[in-house]
């Protein structure tokens, strides 16, 4: 038994006033009824005189006569294991054609801190089958690990390709993917969904679409109702979550226009002055629990405006995700798939899902190592290009070379080319072998000697005795 | 005490009636009772602040006075902790409300209930000052916890004094007034310890990381900031620091900052080894994790409760450090709640006491003569996280003005996997000429001579390379091609050093000297040799060079370098 109230004072963008009502409170689901439709709102600030409600459905069509109801209870979304191979509208209803979700349980969407002494320390190695991500920026599971690209690069395909190729090295586990679309174009959707059923992921994934040319402001439930979910797979139903989304820079762009439709104090370029604190509440909703089979992966994708990565949205992201993986427009423009970038990219959490036991012992000591050359061989093609190669160093030419070779070689890939973590291995080993032995200084010599290829056949014949 | 009124919620501020608490009071907030602060009043309303998630908080709901400030709880049993901003142990949290945390709980930051083994150290009839200790626990098998009469107690003549096995609320020992003394006081959070009096910091804090020890160090009771963009090794370092730092107690405060991370580091503090005493390094390690998405207001605070319980075991007579990832967070959590309270905004929207309150942090380091009649200092490493790797924003410029010594992470270096990525160029410490006594007296009489011939390397370095840039290295004269050389040497066989290595990751005084004395050998031998006519690629060429470069990860270096130096001797008379 819920009052209705018809006492709007003020519509401003997607914002209400409403007067005169009950106690309402903070965050609270708002119904809001006109000419038979209904829409959701949520309460953003509350006191005595007057309630603001944001709207999720935008707010055409509403006039001071709509009827305003509060729900006593704050947003919450159903959840069954039969969500799982559903496609849903950014805001949670079908948009399948399907039925709506028959709830087993209800949760808020808000989702509360892990308690950071609850979390176990993600480690597991997971292979996407790509060399710049395994090989020199590892993911491990649980870790939220964005891709920072631009206008026009092929960061969709990579996020395809890490969907269809990640796994576990050498057990089969329950997976599921969610993907959560915030303001993309419906041909992008389509390329997904397309991808998605040729592969028949779609059978074990959970879509959220909201696309450009629905409402902005319900971008800000979409990632909130992907993550609710996959904390429910993950933590209900011991399942493995990847979730991408895309494109958090839409989905800031959101934030922005609340906030100025609330009139706050605006921080970094119009931004909110909470946007870290917001980003980190969806973020930081990653991670695996002690005693809990599941895990929470994230592959969030934003497009840096301008390509610029001290802009506000790649800059706060950065600071809460462990690391990023850089699409890079120069390497695109070379014909290199991916054209991941090394230098900027970073596994935050690679060092504790490598080496003995996980991948293998010299991993750590080749990645730094193809990083070092690869970041020397770059400085020096702006040498090059002034003084001429000829007038380099022989080892600068050596160095020069294996850059080149590098981008080719390592980096370079095919979009259905699933490298195992030896194979990348083997790449770097090949790569460093053309420079000479006195030049691997950051690598330990049992390690040359076990895995170089020029000692290739004598390690193999020093262990063979002892077996 | 009274009871208000909810009157408006937005978000973490929320505004109340009917109270008459002071500023910076602690209240309960709504029918869950939400830890709250006081942080305004005008008229009769009252602008507090919520530590926990305020959603479903309505008008009308009650808010309860407490009738004190947010205060730190001191005692044994503060050691091994893991805290959220306010106090609250983790693993308690999680016990009372599982692996998410939940709202309205109240937990007690010491344990009450556990038995403490009490031992006086003073007796019937003496006389006892404000902060002196008239008792001792066991807290940890290498820390002696003192208890200390509190600060703000006037003192007195003992009366009756126990040993034996008491909790933290039990009676310990009573005064001739016939006030009582327990082991644990209560002391607030925004307000510094007293001291007897501060002294100078003559004292280097032993890291042993190369570049911080030998170029930029800090001393014991200093205070230094690590700037750098995100990626550029700030966590990783300051983890390091805590590791390897020589004080006898380590303070980590992760503010605002990764989940992960802080599981991580949760993991790996127990299982870390303590080189000196081969204890686990929990044991002297108090932890306050509060993650980017656990509420802002409680992440305002948890600078404050770290810096108190740092107090408390500095008064103690230890010396103590704190870090604190990332004060950036810190001023962001500031920042929102101003602007919620709709304050005038200063540069970039950080409010305009942004300066005073850093000033106020990093003013509560230091060496001091505490009221016990010891010393004991804090020092402080606080990560600075500039948006977009700008030094000139607010938060890093505020705080260079307070600290001794800068970090300059460069993402640079850390592209190339140089760790710890510390420019070499743009880094200082101011404390350099007073602690260089200290390693004139205790390492070497060239300390300070050797360190400064090598920045003269890299200065001149960073200027020949320009003019590489230009016209390549074969242009140059063979001297300034021998300088690159060992430049380049300095950089990657000195400065650079993994965290990760098991004998690289700690570099005692003495061999961080041994090996740069090295590097600066090879270094006259190079210039002695083009003297004689000999030529770049023939010196450069000679093999000890390289063996050079492995000796840092060798844990018996000494008489492998003595080898390697021995071979250069002869590798360089042999050039002919």
């Amino acid at each position: 038994m819920t009052k209705e109230y018809k006492t709007i004072t003020e519509i401003s963008g997607p914002l209400i006033f409403v007067e005169k009502t009950e106690p309402v409170g903070y965050m609270e689901l708002v119904e809001i009824r006109t000419g038979g439709e209904l829409k959701r709102g949520q309460v953003l600030d509350s006191s005595d005189e007057i309630v603001v409600i944001q709207v999720f459905e935008g707010t055409g069509g509403l006039s001071k006569d709509t009827a305003v109801s509060f729900t006593g209870d704050v947003i919450k979304m159903p959840l069954s294991p039969g969500i799982v191979g559903r496609v849903l509208s950014g805001s949670g209803k079908p948009r399948d054609g399907g039925p709506e979700i028959v709830p087993e349980v209800l949760r808020d969407i808000a989702g509360a801190a892990i308690n950071p002494a609850s979390r176990e320390k993600p480690r597991a190695f997971i292979q996407t089958g790509i060399s710049t991500i395994d090989g020199t920026n590892t993911l491990v599971r649980g870790q939220k690990l964005p891709i920072f690209s631009g206008a026009g690069l092929p960061h969709n395909d990579l996020a395809l390709q890490i969907a269809r190729q990640a796994k576990a090295l050498g057990e089969a586990e329950s997976f599921a993917v969610i993907f959560c679309a915030m303001g993309i174009t419906n041909e992008e959707a389509q390329h997904f969904l397309a991808d998605f059923e040729r592969t028949g992921a779609l059978e074990r994934a959970v879509v959220f679409l909201n696309l450009a040319d629905d409402p902005a402001v319900e971008r800000i439930l979409t990632p909130r109702l992907g993550l609710t979910t996959a904390e429910y797979l993950a933590f209900d139903l011991d399942m493995h979550v990847l979730i991408i989304y895309t494109d958090m820079t839409n989905y800031c762009e959101s934030l922005r226009q609340m906030g100025a439709a609330r009139e706050e104090v605006p921080g970094r370029r119009g931004y909110p002055g909470y946007m870290y604190t917001d980003l980190a509440c969806q973020y930081e909703r990653a991670g695996i629990i002690k005693g809990k089979k599941g895990s929470i992966t994230q592959f969030p994708i934003l497009t840096m405006p301008g390509d610029d990565i001290t802009h506000p949205i790649p800059d706060l992201s950065g600071y809460i995700t462990e690391g990023q993986i850089l699409i890079s427009r120069e390497l695109h423009r070379k014909g290199i798939y991916p054209p991941v970038d090394i230098r900027p990219s970073l596994s935050r959490l690679m060092n504790s899902g490598i080496g003995k036991g996980h991948t293998r012992e010299d991993h750590r000591a080749v990645s730094d190592q193809l990083y070092a050359y690869y970041a020397e061989g770059n400085d020096l093609r702006g040498l090059a290009a002034i003084v001429g190669k000829e007038a380099l160093s022989e080892r600068d030419k050596l160095v020069l070379e294996f850059a080149d070779k590098f981008e080719k070689k390592f980096v370079n890939q095919g979009r259905d080319e699933d490298r195992t973590i030896f194979e990348t291995l083997q790449i770097g080993w090949d790569l460093l072998a053309d420079l000479p032995e006195a030049m691997l200084t950051r690598i330990d010599d049992k390690y040359i000697k076990a895995y170089h290829p020029k000692y290739a056949g004598t390690a193999k014949a020093a262990e063979a005795p002892k077996k | 005490m009274e009871v208000g009124k909810v009157k408006r919620v937005a978000g973490p501020l929320v505004q109340a009636t009917g109270l008459k608490a002071s500023m910076y009071d602690l209240v309960l907030v709504g029918e869950e009772g939400l830890m709250s602060e006081v942080i305004g009043i005008s008229g009769n309303k009252h602008i507090i602040q919520v530590y926990e998630d305020t959603g479903g908080v309505r008008p009308g709901e009650p808010v309860k006075e407490t009738g004190a400030p947010l205060v730190a709880q001191l005692g044994p049993g503060i050691l091994t902790q893991i805290y959220d901003g306010i106090q609250r142990p983790l693993p308690k949290l999680s016990e009372a409300s599982g692996d998410f945390i939940s709202r309205g709980l109240f937990v007690d930051g010491i344990d009450h209930k556990k038995k403490w083994e009490f031992k006086p150290v003073v007796k019937k009839g003496d006389v006892l000052k404000p902060g002196q200790s008239f008792g001792e626990v066991q807290e940890q098998l290498l820390i002696n916890h003192k208890i200390m009469v509190p600060p703000k107690n006037k003192g007195g003549t003992i009366k009756e004094i126990y040993s034996g096995n008491f909790t933290v609320d039990e009676t310990v020992a009573v005064f001739e007034d016939g006030s009582k003394l327990t082991m644990m006081h209560k002391w607030p959070v925004r307000q510094a310890r007293p001291v007897t009096k501060k002294l100078a910091p003559t004292i280097p804090l032993r890291t042993g990381q190369r570049v911080v020890d030998g170029f930029f160090s800090l001393a014991k009771g200093g205070t230094a900031a690590i700037p750098g963009g995100f990626g550029t090794g700030k966590t990783v370092m300051q983890q390091t620091l805590s590791k390897w730092a020589d004080v006898d107690i380590v303070i980590y405060v992760g503010c605002g900052e990764r989940g992960n991370e802080m599981a991580d580091l949760l993991h790996e503090f127990p299982e870390l080894q303590d080189p000196r005493t081969g204890r686990p390094l929990m044991e002297r390690s108090i932890v306050y994790a509060n993650t980017s998405n656990m509420p802002v207001a409680a992440r305002e605070a948890s600078i404050y409760t770290g810096m108190t319980t740092a107090e408390y075991y500095r008064d103690m007579g230890y010396d103590c450090m704190m870090t604190a990832d990332s004060t950036s967070r810190w001023a962001e959590a500031m920042r929102e709640m101003g602007s919620r309270l709709e304050e005038m905004p200063g540069e970039e929207g950080y409010p305009a006491y942004l300066g005073a309150r850093l000033a106020d942090f990093y003013e509560r380091a230091g060496r001091a003569e505490v009221l016990n009649g010891g010393q004991g200092s804090i020092s402080v490493v606080g990560a600075v996280s500039p948006p977009g790797g700008d030094f000139t924003e607010p938060v890093t410029q505020n705080t260079l003005r307070m600290v001794k010594v800068f970090w300059a992470l460069d993402s640079k270096l850390t592209q190339r996997r140089h760790f710890p990525s510390i420019n070499w160029l743009d880094s200082y410490s101011l404390y350099d000429q007073i602690l260089e006594p200290w390693f004139v007296e205790n390492v070497s009489p060239d300390w300070n001579k050797n360190k400064r011939r090598a920045m003269n390397i890299l200065q001149e370095n960073a200027e020949l390379e320009e003019i590489v840039m230009l016209v390549g290295s074969d242009a140059l004269p063979e001297d300034q091609q021998i300088t690159l050389e060992v430049a380049r040497m300095i950089i990657n066989f000195w400065l650079a050093q993994s965290a990760f290595h098991p004998v690289d990751t700690f570099c005692p005084y003495k061999k961080q000297f041994d090996l740069l004395a090295a590097i600066l050998k090879y270094r006259d031998y190079a210039f002695e040799a083009i003297q004689r006519g000999i030529s770049v690629a023939e010196i450069n060429s000679v093999p000890s060079k390289d063996a050079l470069a492995k000796v840092r990860l060798e844990a018996e270096y000494e008489p492998i370098l003595a080898k390697v130096l021995a071979q250069m001797d002869v590798e360089f008379k042999a050039l002919k």
